[in-house]
């Protein structure tokens, strides 16, 4: 197909899906390798790395970092993904609306993302979180309602442009309906994009998930990468391991998304591949 | 002059437009908080251990907490024009003294992480662009790719271990010495010390943003016909990458920067968090726990007036390099 | 007469693996002083590459000159440095472009733009600098100089942004001039100006000009010598008069031909069926204004607009851009609302009317659009495109398929093009398609927007001959909305001038062409590139294709 050949051709964007493959088994295959909860104690505390049969090592508490980093990865990937889903959704129809129709709904929703960019965003999640009590579905939630804002810009702007496109005009001419033709004309045209910043925007989520988690404001029932590094940070001194390790999973998992993402645009986008 | 004016006309419009967004904000936090559950007396009671219900009545009527939600709005919204932001419960002080009190770490802080993270970040954008595909070019790139994908908190832990455990350069946390007592230049040096790690730390994500936008920035205008036209009139290629393409470049850079603001401020909780840095973000972190309403209340407004604030700046600055802003 | 400058064999090579090794191939030109070499020919022939390459300005490091040699003043330029390049560059040949708005900077006034051209060539105090750049301001006769010098590029119109490019050009006196299609962008009297300035100043400083273009008009009025290029090679050389009286080239030959000449087509009895009369139609756009202080803009798209069609007739709607033309277009097929007036199909008048009332009127009146590329969804297979709006009045699917493989046949397009996408289409089959879409609801009437202005004139000539054919065979009445009254005259029974929003003539077109009531009509007719030519030879439509 076309589109792997383009994408392929980004040589960093396929080691970036390799990466992301690596994590993903490794999410799915963590109750395969390590049964137990993570949080429980699995024997000596404060194990450096390789010793006591600890890969990674272990913390204060005697819990495995490595059991740690393997469960995190589904946490930063579910909530990551999910929240993305959300924010997408809702950043698509509020764009679509406001693009396609102007007017008051515009103009309300350019208002309403103007006071999202004013807001310092992580700042507002974390009293998401903190007032929905921490929770799988607080943090999606807190996530998605801070990066919906981008989508919906995005998705205006296209569709501002190409609702005025000759296409979509002559479409009026038929006399299609609205819906058909956001559905149908337009939003087909704008897929590419939203599929671009939707990659990066999960990236995104992950960081943020990762820092209300530092924070303490993770779930308290889910293994988190963030929760992993704050919990350590009072070792610094006496054991590095238990924040180094998590901290690398995390660059590691948003940088294959980054590099994915970038892999994405080069392919999808049609300005691109038009002139080279 | 005609443009001098047009420009102060879209600041005008600029600061004009500002004021609901500002208003907005306060309404949407004083009614977010309210959907908490639990109020500073209720914490106030827990951390006491008993308190009769009596008493947190009376507290609660003394804090006017017992008065309908749109009335303390009201309140609420009358003193904050008349910069009365209320008291801290937990504090025991008026909430614009606290706020006083940390807002200039912070600012501090801000101040030196944007003039690192722009300054660099076009720095390097443009050494990046102007060597296109060397070396110089990819080790940047593949600089800005890691710190852009790095959490903050993570880079200021390690940033610790590295500088201030193991070689002893920094210190590993607080604003300043107070044991050592300085004064004059050398507190100004002891502060500028300790502020080296965590701006560093907070500047590294945006360092790699403005970088990667310099750089496509940059090629995306050298492709432009302008250039074409002034390799036509025989300029120099110097003079056509400092002068023509740099800025024009600029214009989403500066833009950028001003989006960026309020998410600067977001990152510094952490930040601030990591290195016991005694500013806004970590006094809002503690209010958030301690459920100090006003407190939080006062933080997020502070917060998005400084916001508010420094997009003017930017925008004062964008005017004076793009002369077309009246399409704006 | 000296030789300014002699192009040897000059092959422009292309990136490895695309369609062509060249975009120029073996190319030999050369330029006199004092005359202007017109190098003339359809998009893609290489006619800009040629340009760029002379300066060393190809697009690096794909395009590059792969053979050949351009010789200046005894001095091979094919081969000389970056830095001696530089050295000549704005000095001694100059260029100017056909976007002045893109090909300014937008951040830098006109001043200091033109002042680099002196600070990079010659050593003088600044006050000198500016005030030769004042006079060259004076010279290229923009209205304010002493203005125009601190204004941006965006406060000037296109016609003195393309003087003020000139200016610059000019400022070093320099032997060449490269000009690439620089009066493409601008309206057709702004052009007649701008040409007759590029003229004027060409004569008097014995500059030798190579003027790229692609109007036949344009080389008729301005040319000595003509070049003909076709897929990247010099086809035909000689004078103005030896090219366009005698060409010998099967190439020029064809697009001499598919040059529409100014010669109206022959009257035809106009039926007595009135299918539309608009009445007094009327549309203003406001924009700008607020709280704090800004005029508010206020433009009347269309003022009073009065018009009829009859069964069968072709009315063309011509102006300039911002007069109006494509508004009562838009509004007539209801894309736009006018706030007053009349727009009467038969009986009903369609201006008051709802979405949903419209809705079963919309068939009736069809739209072929500008733009060959952005009026066709990139998402869709051209079946589809065609085959929706059928579908979308009840016909089932297989009738719909049935109606657009019917309707691409008539359109000249095989019956592959059903399943393939937009993408895979050249301009001009594109156009064709659109046009099909258009006739898929069996319209009565057709509003055809600019349709050939963004075709190259031979593929032009082809979609004027469709729609004529189209009109006759369906019996359509069809409004023809159009900047080119070369254009107009081929297709259009009668013609609207329009300026600025309002109809300032309306009759037959001959009778208007040859006897024009309004002053901005007479201008218009004047300013039509080429008209002393291409009036004198009688080359009616249906022979050109």
């Amino acid at each position: 197909m076309q589109f792997w050949r383009l994408f392929s051709r980004n040589r960093s964007a396929v080691m970036g899906m390799f990466i992301l493959i690596a994590i993903f088994l490794m999410a799915i295959s963590a109750p395969l390798f390590f049964p137990a909860d993570p949080f429980s104690l699995a024997g000596q505390s404060m194990s450096p790395p390789g010793a006591n049969g600890f890969l990674l090592g272990s913390d204060s508490l005697g819990r495995d970092v490595a059991a740690g980093i393997a469960h995190g990865a589904k946490t930063s990937l579910l909530i990551g993904l999910l929240a993305t889903l959300v924010a997408v959704f809702v950043g698509v129809i509020m764009g679509a609306l406001a693009g396609y129709y102007g007017g008051v709904i515009d103009n309300l929703l350019m208002r309403t993302t103007e006071m999202f960019q004013t807001i310092p965003s992580f700042l507002f999640a974390i009293l998401l979180v903190a007032i929905m009590k921490p929770s799988i579905e607080s943090i999606v939630i807190a996530i998605a309602v801070v990066s919906w804002p981008a989508v919906a810009r995005l998705v205006r702007g296209e569709f501002l442009s190409l609702r005025n496109r000759e296409f979509v005009q002559a479409c009026h001419t038929l006399g299609m309906g609205d819906v058909r033709i956001m559905l149908g004309e337009i939003l087909p045209n704008c897929l590419s994009p939203i599929i671009v910043i939707g990659s990066l925007m999960v990236a995104t989520a992950i960081l943020i998930e990762s820092g209300l988690a530092f924070l303490g404001l993770g779930d308290p029932n889910i293994m988190s990468w963030g929760f992993q590094i704050g919990a350590g940070r009072t070792l610094l001194r006496s054991a590095w391991w238990v924040c180094t390790f998590p901290g690398i999973a995390i660059l590691l998992t948003v940088l294959a998304i980054n590099l994915v993402g970038e892999g994405l645009n080069d392919a999808l986008n049609p300005r691109l591949r038009d002139r080279s | 002059m005609e443009s001098s004016q047009r420009r102060t006309r879209y600041v005008l419009k600029r600061l004009f437009q500002a004021i609901p967004i500002v208003f907005a904000i306060v309404v949407l936090n004083f009614f977010l908080l309210q959907l908490a559950e639990g109020d500073a007396v209720d914490v106030l009671a827990g951390e006491a251990g008993a308190a009769t219900p009596e008493y947190m009545a009376e507290l609660r009527e003394k804090f006017g907490l017992d008065k309908p939600l749109v009335v303390q709005l009201g309140v609420y919204l009358k003193n904050v024009v008349m910069l009365d932001l209320g008291y801290s419960f937990r504090h025991d002080m008026p909430v614009s003294e606290l706020i006083f009190d940390r807002f200039f770490p912070t600012l501090l802080l801000m101040t030196s992480t944007i003039l690192l993270a722009v300054g660099f970040g076009i720095v390097l954008g443009l050494v990046a662009a102007s060597g296109l595909n060397t070396w110089r070019d990819t080790v940047i790139s593949i600089f800005a790719l890691i710190t852009y994908a790095t959490p903050l908190f993570w880079v200021g832990l390690m940033l610790i271990v590295v500088f201030s455990l193991n070689l002893g350069w920094f210190p590993t946390s607080g604003m300043e010495n107070f044991a050592m007592f300085y004064e004059g230049w050398d507190r100004v040096l002891d502060i500028a010390h300790h502020l080296v790690l965590p701006t560093i730390t907070l500047s590294l994500f945006y360092l790699a943003l403005y970088t990667r936008l310099m750089r496509a920035s940059m090629l995306e205008q050298a492709g432009q016909d302008y250039v074409t036209t002034a390799r036509a009139k025989g300029v120099t290629e110097r003079r056509i990458v400092f002068v023509h393409v740099l800025r024009n470049a600029l214009l989403p850079v500066v833009t950028m920067a001003g989006v960026q603001v309020g998410a600067l401020i977001g990152g510094s909780v952490i930040v601030e968090s990591v290195f016991a840095w005694p500013g806004l973000g970590m006094l809002a972190f503690e209010a958030l726990f301690a459920r100090d309403l006003n407190l939080l209340l006062g933080i997020f407004l502070l917060s998005a007036i400084l916001v508010v604030a420094v997009n003017l700046i930017v925008d004062i600055i964008y005017s004076t390099l793009d002369p077309r802003i009246e399409m704006a | 007469m000296t030789r300014l400058l002699d192009i040897k064999d000059l092959h422009v090579g292309l990136p490895a693996g695309g369609q062509r090794k060249y975009a120029v191939e073996a190319a030999n030109l050369h330029l006199n002083d004092n005359e202007i070499l017109c190098v003339v020919g359809e998009s893609g022939s290489g006619k800009s590459l040629t340009a760029r390459a002379i300066m060393g300005l190809l697009p690096k490091p794909h395009v590059h000159i792969a053979k050949g040699s351009v010789t200046f003043q005894g001095e091979d330029l094919a081969a000389a440095s970056e830095a001696r390049l530089r050295d000549i560059r704005g000095s001694e040949i100059s260029m100017i472009f056909q976007e002045p708005m893109t090909a300014l900077n937008p951040v830098m006034t006109i001043g200091n733009q033109i002042d680099e051209v002196f600070r990079f060539h010659e050593k003088m105090p600044a006050q000198e600098r500016r005030s030769r750049a004042l006079k060259l301001l004076q010279d290229v006769q923009l209205p304010d100089p002493e203005q125009a010098l601190g204004a941006y590029p965006h406060q000037l119109s296109g016609g003195q942004r393309q003087r003020a490019m000139i200016a610059m050009a000019l400022a070093l006196d320099p032997k060449i001039l490269i000009a690439d299609e620089p009066t493409t962008a601008l309206d057709v009297t702004t052009q007649a100006q701008v040409l007759r300035l590029i003229k004027q100043m060409q004569e008097s400083h014995g500059t030798g000009v190579v003027f790229i273009t692609h109007d036949f008009g344009v080389v008729a009025d301005i040319a000595d010598r003509v070049a003909v290029m076709q897929n990247g090679l010099v086809v035909e050389t000689g004078t103005t008069d030896e090219v366009l009286r005698r060409p010998t080239h099967p190439y020029t030959q064809a697009l001499m031909a598919a040059v529409p000449s100014l010669i109206p087509r022959p009257p035809r009895p106009r039926a007595e069926e009135r299918v539309l009369r608009v009445n007094a139609l009327t549309k203003t756009y406001r924009s700008g204004g607020g709280l704090l202080g800004g005029k508010a803009r206020v433009v009347h798209a269309a003022k009073q607009v009065t018009l009829d069609l009859t069964r069968g007739e072709t009315l063309g709607i011509v102006g300039e851009s911002g007069s109006g033309k494509s508004t009562v277009a838009r509004c007539i097929v209801r894309l736009t609302d006018a706030e007053a007036g009349e727009i009467l199909l038969g009986d009903t008048d369609l201006r008051p009317l709802g979405r949903a009332a419209m809705r079963p009127h919309r068939a009736k009146i069809q739209m072929v659009f500008q733009d060959p590329f952005a009026s066709l969804n990139p998402r869709a297979k051209v079946g589809r495109i065609i085959a929706q709006g059928p579908e979308m009045y009840g016909a089932s699917s297989a009738e719909a398929r049935d109606k657009a493989l019917e309707l691409l046949k008539i359109v000249g397009l095989d019956d592959r093009a059903y399943d393939r996408f937009p993408h895979e289409f050249s301009g001009g089959q594109r156009q064709r398609i659109g046009i099909a879409r258009a006739l898929a609801l069996e319209p009565q009437i057709l509003v055809a927007d600019e349709p050939v202005s963004a075709l190259d004139v031979s593929i032009q000539a082809q979609i004027l001959t469709l729609l004529d054919e189209i009109r006759d065979r369906m019996n359509l009445s069809m409004i023809f909305i159009t900047h080119d009254l070369r254009v107009a005259a081929q297709v259009c029974d009668r013609i609207a001038v329009m300026q600025r929003g309002e109809v300032v003539e309306i009759g037959p077109t001959a009778e208007l062409f040859a006897n024009p009531q309004h002053s901005y009509t007479t201008e218009l007719l004047a300013a039509v590139p080429g008209k002393g030519w291409f009036a004198s030879e009688t080359k009616p439509l249906t022979e050109a294709s």
